[in-house]
């Protein structure tokens, strides 16, 4: 395997409502990981990962290759997954002697629909879509089978979003972030049994961009890249009632495919939209008490769709480059329950 | 450096207007398994699976590659999903193939398909969204100015776009899986047939199909037991433009000449028309087979129009394209692209039946989307690259 680091990271604010539309969000973005990392273009190969049914139309990407900029024309793929798979497949490419530099990006607006709703239309068309479960309700269904599995509680989750919105305190990209009392999170109402608000994610607005590089570029574009080391994704059976919902085989898989395990973590970035998923990964990937989780606050505090994978990746790399972690591991997550999962090996040296 | 990799099974299902005997599942499953018997494989032997399709609003399903996991036997292994637009087909091959050259992956099923009938795509291409300019117009409306320009600047005759119809449709006679397979359209029906968008008619567009198409992608290592010989990835290649600006040429797509001239120069293609045997190319409306030969660079600018009008691009011609009957006689969206790049592999291994060109050897797959702005593009061998 060549020697392939993130170089530069760079999000937009996590909006509950944005008023700009996606270029306008995505093209500061991107221009600020594309200046961060000193690279001129064109990149040998940009990819990026977005969804059609978020804006309800169709070629959503389309619109945004003229935040990208491609012009002369540049190569350039998508993928209709979270931006962490954009970053996958441009890996692939350099991997594959095709590519030296890659820009990657992902960018997703929720605010103009009804996004639980709208993620019914992911699942099975004839048998489950029909009845609308929505996401929240799926999730809370994983919530139950977890808790009765391991015994844990209602509180044994709020403590997940108390921890998280402190550390969202110092990220100003976060959309939902404070000081919560424990007490007061759990006398609110649960939004679907045993999910309260704060088990949730806040439905908001978002894109974000990376630049990769190997080995000499990288080097040269930044003081201390974060090298990937491992990368892998796996899938599930799409039936809820295929797998056990409280286990993730298939993050525990990429993990040991990704050789997270291979040396002592100091950071994960975890793709837990919902509290009780945390504990989930958590488990799957062998994640220690002395391992600190989403620093960043994680996507309990800032879940914008098709992207927020992509920020677990570019957040996890921040600690690399900015010298606060030797070894990371960030994770992206697609589908219902966890059914499709990421994981990222991220390393100084 | 990059490893080779060799396309060992091909497989697609009988296109079609409406599938209502199965599911979209059931109907990439089924291109899927023809793929893993023509390679000789079983669903086992996968390593990883890359799907691709054009908007989900065309079934309504939003990322079905979800849903798909199962059908497709990709439980416990490596799933990507590719959405590109029209050249999505292609693009999911490259993307494919990308997985084996970089040593990430041994044997890649790479599927794309389209079931339109679960919605309408002429729908799907019209949505108005706020602050947003919209089609309202279809894919043919979109794109008979664009043919309207070529008409002006190339002087060719009214008829070229009815006898690349002519020839394609015969083609499709000869091809047991197309979805337009009808004997009496003839010039004259053709000609006779209702303007549907100035000067596109009816039987010079492609019809809304359902279909699947799939092909097993190997390293050089891993060819399993052939029991055919398998075709060989010399190069590929893809370039995008955005969707418009001032002075962008869209008759002639920058993009398209770039894409090429990339993949020709990576296969070390110096003259397109001598050293490729046959084309499989994306002409969802018939007078883009003059305009694409212009932007692959198999005739000078203005000129692509006598190739269709001299027979150099029939079954028999020295430059034949798309003898599977292409776009114009079978359109799964989706999928079309990648039966492009795929029927350019069964032409070098000499699998095309009725449709094969005598010793073809090196066959280009090409495939475009959106408003001619997504090009990809293989180059594939009957030797090693």
């Amino acid at each position: 395997m060549r020697d392939v680091a993130i170089v530069s990271f760079a999000q937009a604010p996590n909006r509950r409502r944005e008023l700009r539309n996606e270029v306008e969000i995505l093209m500061p973005v991107v221009q600020e990981a594309v200046a961060r990392s000193g690279i001129e273009r064109p990149f040998d190969f940009t990819c990026s990962g977005s969804s059609d049914f978020l804006q309800g139309q169709p070629f959503a990407f389309v619109i945004a290759l003229d935040a990208a900029g491609a012009w002369p024309p540049i190569p350039e793929s998508h993928v209709e997954m979270d931006g962490a798979w954009a970053l996958y497949e441009a890996w692939v490419k350099i991997q594959s002697g095709q590519a030296e530099t890659a820009l990657v990006y992902a960018f997703g607006k929720s605010s103009p629909g009804d996004l639980p709703e709208v993620l019914a239309t992911q699942l099975d068309p004839y048998v489950l879509a029909p009845l609308w479960p929505d996401a929240v309700s799926l999730a809370a269904l994983q919530a139950r089978a977890w808790m009765e599995k391991t015994g844990a509680t209602a509180r044994d989750l709020a403590a997940i979003a108390v921890r998280s919105r402190r550390d969202a305190k110092s990220n100003p990209n976060a959309t939902v972030s404070g000081d919560a009392e424990i007490e007061k999170l759990l006398a609110a109402p649960a939004i679907a049994d045993p999910l309260r608000a704060h088990d949730c994610p806040p439905v908001c607005d978002g894109a974000a961009a990376i630049v990769l590089a190997a080995g000499e570029r990288a080097r040269k574009a930044c003081a201390r890249p974060a090298w990937i080391r491992g990368i892998d994704h796996r899938i599930e059976p799409h039936s809820l009632g295929a797998r056990d919902l409280s286990v993730s085989v298939s993050t525990q898989l990429a993990g040991e495919k990704a050789g997270a395990g291979r040396g002592a973590v100091d950071v994960a970035e975890l793709h837990a939209p919902f509290t009780h998923q945390e504990a989930i990964l958590r488990e799957a990937l062998g994640l220690g008490e002395g391992v600190r989780v989403n620093p960043s606050g994680g996507a309990l505090c800032a879940n914008p769709m098709m992207t927020a994978g992509l920020i677990r990746i570019g957040e996890a790399a921040s600690r690399i480059m900015d010298g606060s972690a030797r070894r990371a591991v960030a994770h992206a997550t697609s589908g219902p329950c966890l059914q499709q999962n990421l994981v990222c090996v991220l390393e100084g040296a | 450096m990059a490893e080779r990799c060799a396309i060992v099974g091909i497989g697609q299902t009988h296109h079609t207007a409406r599938r209502d005997d199965v599911s979209i599942a059931g109907l990439v499953r089924e291109a899927a398994t023809r793929a893993l018997d023509d390679a000789g494989l079983d669903w086992p032997d996968v390593d990883a699976v890359v799907i691709g399709k054009a908007p989900d609003m065309f079934e309504g399903v939003m990322m079905p590659e979800l849903y798909l996991a199962d059908a497709l036997g990709a439980v416990g292994k490596p799933m990507l999903r590719v959405h590109t637009a029209g050249s999505v087909g292609g693009s999911t091959a490259i993307v494919a193939a990308s997985l084996v050259q970089a040593g990430i992956h041994e044997r890649v099923l790479t599927v794309a398909f389209e079931k339109q009938s679960e919605s309408n795509a002429m729908w799907a291409l019209t949505v108005k969204t706020p602050l947003q300019s919209a089609v309202v117009a279809g894919a043919g409306g979109y794109f008979a100015p664009l043919v309207r320009g070529y008409m002006r600047r190339s002087g060719a005759p009214d008829d070229t776009g009815i006898r690349v119809a002519v020839k394609d449709r015969a083609n499709a006679l000869k091809n047991p899986y197309a979805h337009i397979r009808d004997p009496n359209l003839t010039f004259d029906a053709i000609a006779g047939s209702p303007m549907l968008w100035d000067p596109i008619r009816f039987h010079e567009t492609c019809p809304s199909s359902d279909g699947a198409c799939a092909m097993v992608l190997t390293s050089e290592r891993a060819i399993p037991k052939p029991k055919l010989a398998p075709a060989w990835i010399h190069a590929t290649a893809m370039r995008s433009e955005p969707t418009q600006f001032a002075g962008q040429e869209k008759i002639n797509p920058v993009s398209g000449r770039m894409c090429a001239k990339d993949v020709y120069s990576k296969a070390g293609i110096a003259n397109p028309r001598k050293q490729i045997d046959v084309a499989e190319i994306y002409v969802p409306f018939s007078w883009f087979e003059p305009m694409w030969m212009e932007n692959l660079g198999f005739a000078e600018e203005g000129q692509g129009w006598k190739m269709t009008y001299e027979g150099a691009t029939a079954l028999g011609g020295d430059m034949p394209v798309n003898c599977s009957g292409g776009v114009l006689s079978s359109n799964p969206i989706g999928a079309s692209g990648m039966l492009r790049f795929a029927e350019a592999a069964m032409q070098v291994r000499g699998q095309a039946g009725e449709h094969q060109v005598d010793g073809a050897r090196i066959a280009l797959g090409h495939a475009y989307g959106g408003g001619s702005q997504f090009f990809s593009m293989w180059i594939v061998g009957s030797a090693k690259p």
